[in-house]
Parts: structure tokens; sequence; C-alpha cells
């Protein structure tokens, strides 16, 4: 997809095209470490969850957890691709207090899983393609806290050893935009997959964000790597920032040298963090204390039998099976949790009535009370029963929404609501015919207007409206107007 | 009361079991022992409180007829393995003060077999040595001297603590490790039996790192059937250890006495070094001739790729111990020596606790995994490692074992080899290429030279057919009658 010109910048010497690649960090879901039984539960206190391994105590060896192993190979299969069937683990070595080995367990020329693709949906309707270099098995380090005493470090290894899946792309995104869809699709089918619970704000997402800059239809240019950048949003900023600097860099007579930067938040701004020159030899080599990786195909058979339907199957599915959009299709499938919550509301019911209501009223409420589709007042089963008075006549669409509101605030069941405030639709024609009736004997200048102006009707059917509290079925209120005014049916 | 001076593993067990004697009053006669020999600087801990307290429970479970493979016996534990609650330190400063809160699994099965220990035992700085002479502890002092000489000599290394415990009865076996050559060297120049098994015989689950793709644990001891018993109780698959082999353990000691009658013994024609000493070439002409006697067919074979072992084996080693050295930072334990910034901790921690040797290796290793130098050094080196182990298979198809020397020299002087690292080097040149290729090697007392200093014969196998080296070794060890021994000036 190289090929592919995305959003141009311009410049002052005319425009330029962004090139990105992510590598995404994600911590592997897993109760225990990748290579000791260690436990990695979030917010435990400090060094609570460190195995001797993980210490990095003398005479400790690894032990690689199958569990994660299944999990990076569902996670490979989950973006399309190849599963080796021999890897191989090898040791980065490099001194930090949070690093306690001196060297990070990695994949480094032989990696668990190859070559891949993700497709995003665009806002604009478009599709791009993204190339997945590889993903690889890695150890986390620990963490370094430099603020808790004026001449002292103090590290935390509760991390050390969590195993995260190290995600690369190709450089296929073409806009900061692009990069933060490409994430939160990545994220998406993860979550799906149950390999990384993609909460970024603890940490189990991180992305290492590469950036250059070159003339449309030129070589690459040179690349920045942005480290450890931990929102979609800021993959967004830091991208667009990055290459605005490399442009001004470079059309102001400046040549971009390759180095890492760090991303700082608050200012929306990146800076040097180290050269090439300081970069680090890591001294890879196979790790002595670990066989090769190897499993059967039968595995990933195995594993394969057991995925779950995955977005892009889904969203395939909504649009074919049940007439969505692509756009409502996409919206709908964009997690589990929501997906799932669709399917239960319409199951047994009109799936695009249903769509809607999802997509519509249940979203703008959930966006007005900030909460997440797994803590909506409105259960899908609720939801479900209010259309299904809706469409048994039991209430009009318009005294569903109030019967919606209703829900929201006493989480209660709509036939419920519904009874105890009255709210049943009046379908009787004696009762409906009794309001017409003194709505016709009141005004009977009105009646005479509508005889000119059969539009007038609309007047009628408030009124009637008003009388019955609204409760009237207004199909039966237009059809009784029509016989009594003598107005064309 | 045995006769310490002529006891060994296997006839203090028995007589144990015999209920002749108890483990207490054994271990109490070897807590003197070791008090008395501490000139020769060979235990660097002594654990005789700990050592009355497991003999105690030994001759319990002796009484009711529980006895392990080694219950009651007392021994010795090179301070490479993690004993819990007793100070480890691998020779080093850096971990001067280190005390695990685990025990290795190596030494939990012989205490769970019974074994009773005396106290850790010396070696060079992280096994890092052939001499015994890079310990931060200061060197052993050999218990052996040249006819009619003072002049100090080493034990070997880097299992020196462990053969010079073994040779001056200070124990009745010890636990070494063998990198290069640190079980067979040393018991080779100290006129003991010592055995590396299989790489993944034994686990290295708690045994301080050196080169993790080479190091194994193994027994030193005064008997090939001594050795045979020991290996039993250490050997095993273990999950904690990923390298450690899923194979069952045969009965080694079953094995000894079964001759080797109709077996082919390969005589590596490559081990044939110029310049070697006559009393080493006539050592091996005489194990030879021992074999053709009990009925072996000895045959010629060849290891093409030897010459190539020894600068192979100090590529691979050193790579593998700087990274594994890494974790000795100041940081969490060992020493630390406190600095301007981390850079400056870690740089003053390591300079004030690794010795020159240990730096040395550490600085070779980094270097040969540079960018730009890996090709060039690690990888070559792994492809050399291929081509020693495939000389292995294919002499391997033609004979059952092979015999060689087990050092080119018998003991040398303190101190005369210790600036010329190339030389001290050379000690290892018959015992790398069995690391390299992971196979087991045993090296059984065969004769003194003209000084009266022991030298050994080696035997090597089969992966995992330790059985085949017990039972050669023991045929060895009978025709030498090997009956030399140290007079106890240090008494």
């Amino acid at each position: 997809m190289t090929n592919r010109t995305g959003k141009l910048i311009e410049g002052a010497t005319g425009k330029w095209e962004v090139v990105i690649g992510l590598e995404v960090h994600a911590q592997v879901l897993s109760k225990a470490k990748l290579f000791s039984g260690a436990a990695t539960a979030f917010g435990a206190a400090p060094n609570a969850q460190v195995s001797l391994v993980d210490a990095a105590m003398p005479g400790m060896l690894p032990v690689i957890n199958e569990f994660c192993v299944e999990q990076a190979i569902r996670t490979g299969l989950g973006l399309n691709a190849k599963i080796n069937l021999v890897s191989v683990f090898d040791r980065k070595n490099y001194f930090y207090p949070d690093l306690p080995a001196g060297y990070q367990i990695s994949q480094y020329k032989q990696p668990i899983v190859g070559e891949g693709v993700v497709l995003v949906d665009m806002p604009n309707g478009e599709t791009i393609e993204v190339g997945i270099e590889r993903l690889h098995l890695e150890q986390d380090a620990g963490k370094s806290s430099h603020d808790m005493h004026p001449s002292l470090s103090f590290v935390d290894l509760n991390r050390s050893g969590i195993a995260l899946m190290e995600i690369v792309s190709r450089p296929d995104l073409r806009s900061g935009e692009e990069a933060a869809a490409y994430l939160k699709k990545l994220r998406t089918i993860l979550r799906y997959l149950g390999t990384c619970d993609g909460n970024m704000d603890e940490g189990s997402m991180r992305a290492d964000v590469n950036v250059s800059v070159r003339k449309p239809g030129a070589e690459y240019g040179t690349r920045c790597e942005i480290k450890n950048v931990n929102s979609m949003r800021f993959v967004q900023i830091a991208a667009e920032y990055e290459a605005r600097r490399q442009i001004d860099l470079i059309e102001g007579g400046g040549k971009v040298e390759q180095e890492t930067r760090l991303f700082d938040s608050r200012t929306g701004e990146t800076r040097t963090m180290r050269s090439k020159e300081e970069a680090h030899d890591y001294r890879y080599f196979p790790d002595p204390d670990l066989l090769p990786l190897e499993f059967e195909q039968a595995l990933i058979d195995r594993i394969k039998a057991s995925l779950p339907e995955l977005p892009d199957a889904r969203k395939q599915r909504y649009v074919s099976q049940f007439g969505l959009s692509p756009y409502d299709a996409g919206v709908l499938v964009s997690d589990a949790e929501t997906a799932a919550y669709y399917e239960e509301v319409a199951k047994g019911r009109d799936p695009k009535i249903a769509a809607n209501w999802v997509t519509g009223d249940l979203f703008a409420m959930l966006n007005r009370l900030n909460l997440s589709i797994t803590q909506s007042p409105v259960s899908a089963a609720n939801l479900g029963a209010l259309i299904d008075l809706i469409a048994d006549n039991t209430i009009s669409g318009r005294i569903a929404k109030d019967v919606f509101q209703i829900m929201v605030e006493t989480r209660d069941a709509p036939g419920a609501i519904v009874e105890a405030r009255g709210l049943r639709q009046v379908t009787d024609t004696s009762a409906i015919e009794a309001a017409i009736d003194a709505v016709i004997a009141a005004n009977p200048d009105k009646v005479a207007e509508v005889a000119a102006k059969p539009k007038m009707a609309g007047w009628f059917v408030g009124q009637v409206m008003q009388k019955t509290g609204g409760k009237a079925n207004p199909a039966v209120v237009n059809q009784l107007l029509a016989k009594k005014l003598n107005l064309p049916g | 009361m045995s006769d310490l001076a002529t006891l060994t593993l296997a006839g203090a067990r028995d007589a144990l079991r015999r209920k002749k004697i108890s483990s207490r009053e054994l271990t109490t006669s070897f807590i003197k022992e070791v008090e008395g020999a501490r000139g020769l600087n060979a235990f660097v801990t002594e654990t005789p409180e700990l050592a009355l307290d497991m003999a105690t429970r030994a001759d319990a479970r002796l009484s009711r007829g529980e006895a392990g493979i080694l219950e009651g016996v007392p021994l010795g534990i090179k301070d490479l393995f993690c004993t819990k609650g007793v100070k480890t330190t691998a020779g080093s400063k850096i971990l001067g003060n280190f005390v695990p809160t685990y025990e290795s699994t190596v030494t939990r099965q012989m205490f769970d077999a019974g074994a009773v220990m005396l106290g850790k035992l010396n070696m060079d700085e992280f096994a890092m040595g052939s001499s015994n002479e890079t310990s931060a502890w200061g060197p052993v002092i050999s218990p052996w001297r040249r006819k009619g000489s003072n002049t100090p000599l080493v034990p070997g290394g880097s299992s020196g603590g462990s053969a010079a415990a073994v040779s001056a009865r200070l124990c009745l076996g010890a636990t070494g490790t063998d990198t290069g050559g640190s079980i067979r060297q040393p018991a080779a120049v100290a006129g003991i039996t010592g055995i590396k098994p299989t790489y993944g015989r034994c686990s290295r689950w708690g045994i301080v790192a050196f080169a993790s793709s080479l190091d194994q644990a193994g027994p030193m001891a005064h008997t090939v059937r001594d050795c045979a018993i020991m290996l039993q109780a250490m050997s095993g698959h273990d999950p904690k250890d990923s390298t450690s082999a899923p194979i069952a353990v045969p009965d080694f000691e079953a094995a000894i006495g079964k001759g080797v009658k109709g077996m082919r013994v390969g005589i590596p024609k490559e081990y044939r070094l110029d310049g070697m000493p006559s009393e080493i070439e006539a050592l091996w002409a005489q194990g030879i001739a021992w074999m053709k006697d009990a009925g072996a067919e000895v045959i010629d074979v060849s290891l093409p790729h030897t010459k190539y072992a020894l600068p192979a084996y100090y590529i691979v080693a050193p790579a593998e111990a700087s990274s594994n050295l890494a974790r000795y930072d100041g940081v969490r334990y060992g020493l630390r020596v406190n600095g301007d910034d981390v850079i400056d901790l870690y740089e003053k921690s390591r300079a004030a606790g690794f010795g020159r040797e240990v730096q040395r290796r550490i600085l070779i290793g980094t270097y040969v995994l540079s960018a730009g130098y890996y090709d060039a050094y690690y990888l070559r080196a792994q492809k050399i490692r291929t081509l020693i182990a495939r000389d292995f298979e294919q002499a391997f198809e033609k004979c059952d074992m092979l015999l060689t020397p087990t050092s080119p020299s018998p003991a040398f002087g303190i101190g005369e080899k210790t600036d010329d690292p190339i030389s001290m080097y050379l000690n290892d040149v018959f015992t790398v290429t069995v690391n390299l290729a992971g196979l087991p090697g045993i090296s059984v007392p065969a004769g003194v030279n003209n000084e009266g200093l022991p030298l050994g014969l080696q035997l090597i196998g089969r992966a995992f057919d330790e059985a085949t080296l017990f039972r050669a070794g023991q045929v060895i060890e009978d025709a030498a009658a090997f009956k030399a021994r140290p007079d106890s000036w240090w008494k």
C-alpha cells in the first residue's frame, strides 16, 4: 500500500507526504508473567508481585509461560499473520535499574509471528490496508520513579517480566489520524481476541511512533522514533507535530537526524531523547537459558478453531445479514461489548430499528453521562422490550422516547413504566372518537377552514393528542379525523 | 570408627546403613578434619552446626529405615550452588554477603537424599579459572606437593576447593561445576575422580551462572562408584530449568563392574599435542593398554575440528558470562559502592566487586557480541561448536567412548601462570570440547608423575551415556590401583 498517497501536508516548498509506522507494545492478558509464575494484576503495592526470577537473583532461570505463547498465536491469527512454528528468544543487553538481569528477553531475528494485515476504516469511508511486519514476545521492564526522593530513584519490579507483544506495522500510515485509527482498530482486534485488555491508561498498550516525511513519490525520508506514546489522541498529536517539525526543518535548510524522541503530552511537542550515536548496542544473542520455541501446527489449528468472530467478519455480516449501512455496522462492531449489546437488542427484532436505537438514543445517552456500554443504565433486554412495545402498538414512537428517559433515570423495565404511568397508547376508537367530536364541536371555524385547506388537519391531530395526553394511536386519530371531516383518506 | 584415611563414600554409606557408625560420629570427625585443614583454604564457609543438625536428622531416618541415597554422608558444596540461609559468594566480592533464600535444585535433591553439608567450598571467581587463584577469598593450596619440595601448588580449578577438600579427606565427596573442565581438570591434578555429566542431566536452577549453555554440575569424590552414587542424587529433570533433559535417570551404580569387554574405545589423534609432556604421553599409552587388557577394542578416530575448540570456547563462554553477570549491578543485592549517579554506581560497584579475570572475560564477551563483531566472533564460534559436536557424533559411530588425558600438565605452582592467561587457558584444551558438544566426561586418577603428582585420564561418552563412563572408569580405577596420598603436611 506504499503507493497510496494520503492527505498531503502543505509546506513552503510544496506538498509533503507523511509516512508513519507503529510499534505497539501490548500487554498479554495473562494471570502470570512471561517467564515466572508471579502475578500480573494492575495496582498492587510496589514490589509485591516479584518472583526470584523477576528480581534476577543468582541462579534463577526463565521458564516460558505456555499460555502467553498461545495468546501470541491467537493474536497473530487475528492479524491474519503467518505463525512461525520455530522462534527464538534473544537477550537484549543494557543496564538500567528497572531491568534486573541487565538484559531483556525478547525475540530478535526469529519472532513467533510474521507478516499480516489489518484493515482500518476511516471516517471518510476509505478502508486502508496496514501491513504487519511481525509480532514478537518479550518481557516488560520494571518502573523507575525519580521524583520520590531528592537524590535517590525508586524501582518497582511489579511489571518486570510481564509478557508483552510487540506488534510492528509497515510504514503504511499517511497521517496522524490514520495512525490513531490503526491503533484503535488494533485495540479492537486484541480485545475481541481477549489477548490484551487495551487499557492504555494502565499502560497495557503503548506505541512507539516512527515518523518521516517525503515529497510524494520520493524515497522514504529519515525517520524519528517517538517512544512510549500512551493514547490514540497523543499518537495523532505526536505524529502531526513531528511531521510538521521535520518539514519545517528540511525547508529551513536542515536535515532530519535519525533519533529517538520523547512526546510531551502537556505541550504536544516532541524532543530529542537520544541521537543515533548515543543509541545502545544491545548485543543481541540467543538466550542460552531457553530452548528455541517450537510447537506443532495442531496447536495453531486448535487455537484457530477457538477464535471468536472478528470485527471485520462481524461488520460484513451486519451489512449482508442485517442490511445495516457499512458505517453503522462499523460503529457497532468497534468493540466487542457494543456488538454483543446490539446483537441482544436485535435478536428476534428488526435489526435496523435496533441499530437506530443503539447508535442513536443509547449512544447519545452514554456520551452525555460519560458511561461505557457495560455501565449502561438501560440493559439490552430492556431496550429490546421497549422496541417490542412500539412494534405491538402498546406505545407510540414519541412516547417511547419519554419512556427511554425514564428507563435511564429509574433503570426500570419499560413495560412496568408504561403500566405505572398509564402511558399505554389509546387505540379504543370510541375514546378517540369522543375526543375528536369534542374538538370539532368546540372549533366550528377550524372545521370550515379545513374543508378548504385539508393541510389544516394537522391542527386537529395536535388537539386530539393533547386531549388524550399523547397516548392516542396517531394512525387511528388520522383515520377517524379523515372520516369525520370528510377529508380525502 | 572407620579410618577416615581410606573411607569412601560408598563405604560410609554401607557402614551407616548397617549402623556400624552414626552420621553424627562421622560428621563430627569430618568437622575436625575441616577445622584442622584451614591452611588449605578449601572451605570459604564452614557450617558445623548445620552439619550436625543434618546428621542428627539423618540418623533418625537411618534408624527408621528410611535412608536416602546419600543418607548421613558428609559432603562439601561448591560455593556456586545457592544454599538456603547459607552464604553463597561464587568466589566473588560482589556476592560477598549474599545469603540466598532458596536452595539450588541439585543441593536440595542431595539434602533430600540425606546428604550432610559440612560447608561451602572455595572456587575461582564465578568459576572462571583453572587454578583456583582468581577467588576473592584467596587461592586454595593443593594438599599435594612435589616430592622433596614445599612449593605450594594449585589444586586446579575452578572447582579447586572441592578437589582439595576431597583429596585432603575433609569430606567424602563434593559438588563441582564444569563449564570448560572445572570438574575434570582439578580432579585430575588432585588425584580424585570427577564427572561432568551430559548437559541437561542436572538442573542448573539455583547455580550461579557462568556460561549457561556450557555449565553443568557434577560430583567429585574418591572413586568412580562414589561419583555414581552422588550423581544419582544430583540428576533428573527439573521443570524450573528449560534446558534440563526430561530423560529418565538410569541406575549408575549398577553399571559398575560390567567391564568393557567387547566395547570399542576411540583414541582421537588430534589430542596428541606438539610438545605434550612425555609423562602425559606415557600415561595415555598406559590407559590404552589397560583398556586392551580388559578386552576392549582400541581404535583410532579423528576429531578434526579440535584445534578450534579452545578459541571457540573463549568466545562463547565470555559472551554468555558478560550477559549473565550484568545482574551484579549493586542495585538489588550484593556489593554496592555508591556513586554520583547510577552509571557511576554501576562502574564503582563492578570495579570493586569483580576481580581481574572476571573483568577480562566480561570485556571479551562484550566485545565479541558487539555490533560489527558478532558475526566474526560469536556466530563463527557457534558454527565451530556445531562442527565439534558433529566430529563427536561421527566418532561415536565407530566407538562407544573416547580415551584422552584430562589435563596437559600436572599441578603447577601458585602464581606460576597467573600473568599468562593464554597458558592458563591451555589447561582446558582436552576438556572444553566436551562442554562445547554437551557430552559427559569423567576423569579418573591413573598415576603420578616422577615428582609424585597425580595425573588423570579422561573418558568421553555419548550424550546421556554416563553409565558407560562409570563402567569403563572403574576398569581404569582397578587397573591403575591408584594408592598415592598427599602427606598430611597441613595438619
